[in-house]
């Protein structure tokens, strides 16, 4: 009853329209404002059926107790997204939004309401928006918390946040993208609210880093390599290039341009709409800066008024794309469709000035013989141009000169005005051209690009830590840069210990000497007894002919050869240095770090005996943040006093994050010059660290790690001095692992199932 | 020895060889001083065209020996063989050229093995002489006959590396791509091409010769130049034909190709 007695307060609706209104079962006031135009939208946007569903759709969002907003929303949002997409979209929303508003996350519902326009603008498919509604349902139930593990009581704290940045997320990626880039935040933050707002806001370094990697187009970061190549090849020009961000501030105008320190160009190129790939748009970008560092010279930017210098930089800009189509001319159509493409009559405001505008069109000009423009000052200074190009290589100088005088013949008084007319003027893989000028006296004119820095750095003694991924199981991907590796020189104390380590295991080391001298490289080798060979062995060829000529069967095998026989194998043999070793095991004497030391030093010696080229380091962790990797011995050292003194040292602590370690031990393994490559790794238990709670990660990391030494022709063979090893192990390394489980015969293991492993 | 034809050695007919420097006195000089000359220069250059091109122009028969990892000593100097009235020696390719006076002309001699390579030592210093110490014989060297041997250091390898000992017994000449025009205007030769295409052909290369050590361990050759003129010639598409002899044959590295590639494109419009 009351609701009919609210309706007769609007008098403005007209008849046809009451019963519609009576249909929307919802009191607001506020509805009534909007009511006439919403449901005019609605009814001819959409079907009969479709303004009824429209109707009853509102009618349960009001029914759900959170205000007027989110009703007046989907009055607003639904005809032009039903129209777009498929009126089956509208019941969708509004069930959703009822199922929402079951749960504590009530209030994303406002947010969530705004997204839908750009949503659909962007998805522009209902099945597009149905996988967009199912992904945030879904990481609404997953982050949805519950105390006691029964009623969800506690809201998504990170679900409000995405919705907020959802427009420009949309903008980024592809609804693949953005469903990757969510689940790695429900992932990795689900447990720590904060955490996860940072996530979904866009402020944590990974967040930016996953999303950067699910982004459509071509990434700097892909195609690094290439452009350098690029430059190489082309131009001859070897620079430093570096990425500037283009996400975030859409609207800042970002240009690339070039300084001292290097060429700054996008992180990201989309095709272009006029069919041009990122890559050759990357390309062109490229060519147009590395023309201006082979034939712009400075000049003085004092003599000139900012309107000279802006029709100097576009002729300059004209200029040197000009010789550059000389050497290769496939540049031409490159920049062209890259061009924008001036209409003569589209600035004609008189309130804005049009020099941006006459410049472009004669930059166009310049570049499309087949311009069509008819402005009689236009053709005479693209004639002016032209000739002048005929002469040569021509200069900045002489540029600059036609430049002012088009900027005399061609002022307006509208030049002066404030605002400047941008559209369809802005030549996108130009740069900002700050390399052409000097500026003498220091004034307000002159752009301060960077403010400068007086801020002295510290020198840090260390090395800077290297990034390394991390293979993450659970979604097959790789997380970028998770962990922060430093290496550096193991500290060393006292020589001696090591030499009377040897000392102690003298036997073993006699024996071991006999293994080693048969193993030593023989390097030229007779194979006799062989039919085909480079030479004859005349003893046995005699010997066949005597067979031969006594009527018996010769023996063909008349020849020999020569073969090498040569051992040609670089070894890193990688310590576990975790907490862990410094036990001593039942029924032994020694903590497992001393016994690890001796047989280190053992191997040690049996390799440098052997001559092949022997690495040594030691890893351990402390959160993904801090994994320390520290040499005992280069490849180029000898085992000499020093290398033995850091052996004396070796101390033990904290985790094991195996997986970057074997990275950068293979790091050093890939550049050696060998033809066998071989990882040891000397390990007392499973992968671990205390900022991992999944006991899998570590050992799928291990394995992915191990798999991608592989793939580098490195052997990896652990030995395993944990008595529960089976258990994991040959997840990570196959079947390349040995297990020693009496501990006190590791010196004796350890350089035997070296030379087993190399023989 | 005498039944060796040294007609079969002998070049008929002009090689083209395009004169850069002063290389052809150079060399005829040392040849009348029969000192040994070492050829060095990135492949396809044209040193083994050149060292044609002197053998035809001095009348010499030519002995070209391929090197390789597998040859051994043997191969060079000769060997005892088996027939059916016993053994048998037939002479390398060396003996046969020390005697007829032929000019021998060991190419790539760094993929031999350094072992090999020291049995050419007697012949290359004031001896003249090859010692058969299997046949029990010592070969005088004809006095025409001149060792020439090439050479390309661009192999970074430790291991290919001649020996000094070798290296000192040679006088040495450096060969390198000829410069733009004069490479223009061998590949339109070679290949009779126009020379517009000539021109853009060797514009790709110095593309790739730029990125020599970046990825490449060699530019691109005069004779693969050569060769994409010629299948230009055969009426392939330009772009197609730069693809066939420039790119694939010499990398397999994604980002070098696309760059090669991407050359072509903007020189070939």
């Amino acid at each position: 009853m009351r609701l009919i007695a609210d309706m007769t307060t609007t008098k403005e609706l007209p008849d046809e329209l009451i019963t519609l209104r009576t249909q929307l079962k919802c009191s607001f006031e506020q509805i009534d404002d909007v009511f006439e135009d919403c449901i005019r939208d609605a009814q001819h946007r959409l079907s009969k059926q479709g303004v009824k569903d429209y109707l009853s759709g509102a009618s349960l969002i009001c029914m759900i107790g959170r205000g007027v907003e989110p009703v007046l929303q989907f009055l607003e949002v639904i005809p032009e997204m039903a129209d777009r997409v498929g009126e089956e979209v509208i019941s969708l929303i509004s069930q959703g939004v009822w199922e929402v508003s079951r749960t504590p996350n009530g209030v994303s519902i406002p947010p969530f309401m705004a997204t839908l326009g750009e949503a659909a603008r962007r998805l522009g498919s209902l099945e597009l928006i149905k996988q967009y509604l199912d992904i945030l349902f879904d990481m609404m139930e997953r982050t949805t918390g519950s105390i006691h593990g029964h009623h969800t009581t506690l809201p998504s704290p990170g679900l409000p946040h995405l919705l907020a940045q959802m427009p420009y997320l949309l903008s980024q990626v592809s609804i693949e993208g953005l469903q990757n880039w969510i689940d790695y935040g429900i992932r990795n933050y689900n447990d720590h609210p904060e955490r996860q707002i940072d996530y979904f806001t866009l402020k944590s370094a990974d967040s930016r880093a996953m999303l950067q990697r699910e982004r459509h187009g071509t990434l700097f970061a892909d195609n690094e390599r290439n452009l350098s190549l690029y430059l190489q090849a082309l131009w001859q020009d070897k620079e430093y290039l570096a990425p500037y961000s283009t996400a975030k501030d859409e609207n800042r105008l970002q240009q690339p341009y070039y300084d001292k320190v290097g060429i700054r160009i996008p992180d990201v190129f989309d095709d272009s709409d006029t069919g041009i790939k990122g890559i050759d748009r990357y390309r062109a970008m490229l060519a147009h800066m590395a023309a201006h560092r082979r034939w712009s010279t400075k000049i003085i930017a004092d003599n000139y008024s900012p309107f000279q210098r802006i029709a100097i930089e576009c002729l300059e800009d004209s200029r040197v794309e000009y010789l550059a189509t000389l050497e290769y001319p496939g540049l031409h159509k490159l920049w062209l469709a890259l061009h924008p493409i001036p209409d003569e009559e589209e600035c004609t405001k008189t309130d804005a000035s049009c020099i941006r505008h006459r410049l472009a069109m004669l930059s166009y000009a310049i570049k499309n013989p087949q311009h069509g423009y008819k402005n009689k000052d236009l053709l005479e200074f693209v004639q002016r141009f032209h000739d002048l190009m005929l002469t040569g290589e021509s200069s900045t100088q002489e540029v600059a000169k036609i430049a002012i005088s088009y900027i005399a013949r061609t002022r307006r008084q509208e030049d002066q005005a404030a605002t400047i007319y941008f559209e369809n003027t802005e030549v996108e893989y130009r740069d900002d051209n700050r390399h052409l000028w000097v500026f003498i006296e220091e004034g307000d004119e002159e752009e301060q690009f960077e403010a400068p820095e007086d801020k002295e750095f510290e020198e840090v003694d260390s090395l800077p830590p290297r990034h390394y991924p991390e293979w993450d199981y659970n979604t097959k991907t790789y997380r970028p840069d998770w962990v922060s590796l430093y290496e550096g020189l193991h500290p060393s104390s006292n020589a001696n210990d090591i030499d009377s380590i040897l000392a102690k295991h003298s036997a073993l080391s006699k024996r071991l000497m006999q293994v080693l001298d048969l193993l030593k490289p023989q390097n030229f080798v007779r194979v006799r007894y062989q039919e085909e060979g480079s030479e004859l062995d005349l003893d046995v060829a005699i010997r066949s002919l005597i067979d031969f000529k006594s009527g018996s069967t010769p023996d063909p095998r008349i020849n020999m050869r020569h073969k090498h026989d040569s051992r040609d194998i670089a070894v890193t043999l990688l310590i576990d240095l975790s907490a862990s070793v410094n036990e001593v095991p039942e029924g032994c004497e020694q903590s497992i770090l001393d016994i690890s030391r001796e047989a280190v030093s053992l191997l040690a010696w049996a390799i440098d005996r052997l001559g092949d080229p022997l690495s040594i380091a030691a890893f351990f962790s402390n959160t993904r943040h801090d994994v320390r990797y520290l040499h005992l011995k280069g490849f180029s050292e000898r085992w000499n006093d020093e290398v033995k003194a850091r052996l004396a040292k070796m101390e033990a602590g904290f985790s094991t994050r195996m997986g970057a370690a074997i990275r950068h031990a293979g790091h050093f393994l890939s550049n050696q010059k060998a033809d066998k490559k071989l990882l040891l790794i000397l390990t007392d238990g499973e992968p671990a660290d205390i900022d991992v709670n999944d006991d899998k990660l570590l050992i799928k990391d291990a394995y992915k790690a191990v798999s991608e030494l592989d793939q580098k022709n490195i052997y990896s063979h652990c030995i395993s001095l944990d008595p529960k090893a089976d258990e994991y192990v040959s997840d990570i390394f196959a079947n390349n692992y040995t297990v020693i489980d009496n501990i006190e015969r590791l010196p004796e293991r350890l350089p035997q199932l070296f030379l087993s492993l190399t023989k | 020895m005498s039944e060796v034809d040294i007609e079969q050695y002998k070049i008929n007919h002009e090689p083209f060889y395009h004169v850069q420097e002063d290389e052809i006195n150079e060399y005829q000089a040392a040849y009348n001083a029969r000192l040994p000359v070492m050829v060095k220069g990135p492949t396809g250059c044209g040193k083994s065209r050149f060292i044609e091109h002197m053998a035809w122009k001095l009348d010499r028969p030519l002995i070209t020996v391929a090197c390789n990892e597998d040859m051994t000593a043997s191969d060079l100097v000769g060997r005892y063989l088996l027939d059916a009235n016993g053994t048998r020696w037939v002479d390398g390719p060396l003996t046969v050229a020390a005697r007829i006076g032929a000019i021998c002309y060991l190419d790539e001699i760094v993929e031999a093995r350094q072992d090999t390579t020291v049995v050419i030592h007697p012949l290359t210093d004031h001896r003249r002489e090859l010692p058969l110490d299997k046949k029990g014989e010592t070969v005088h060297a004809h006095k025409d006959f001149q060792l020439v041997i090439s050479y390309n250091p661009g192999y970074q390898s430790l291991m290919k590396e001649l020996k000094q000992s070798t290296k000192q017994r040679f006088v040495a000449m450096d060969f390198d791509y000829a410069p733009t025009k004069v490479e223009q205007g061998i590949v339109e030769r070679e290949a009779t091409i126009d020379a517009d295409t000539a021109k853009k052909l060797v514009q790709i290369g110095k593309v790739a010769r730029n990125l020599k050590g970046h990825g490449l361990d060699e530019g691109i050759s005069t004779r693969l130049l050569v060769y994409a003129a010629s299948l230009i010639n055969q009426g392939i598409k330009p772009t197609s034909a730069c693809r066939m002899a420039l790119v694939r044959p010499i990398t397999d590295d994604a980002d070098i190709r696309q760059t090669l590639e991407h050359a072509i494109d903007t020189i070939f419009v």
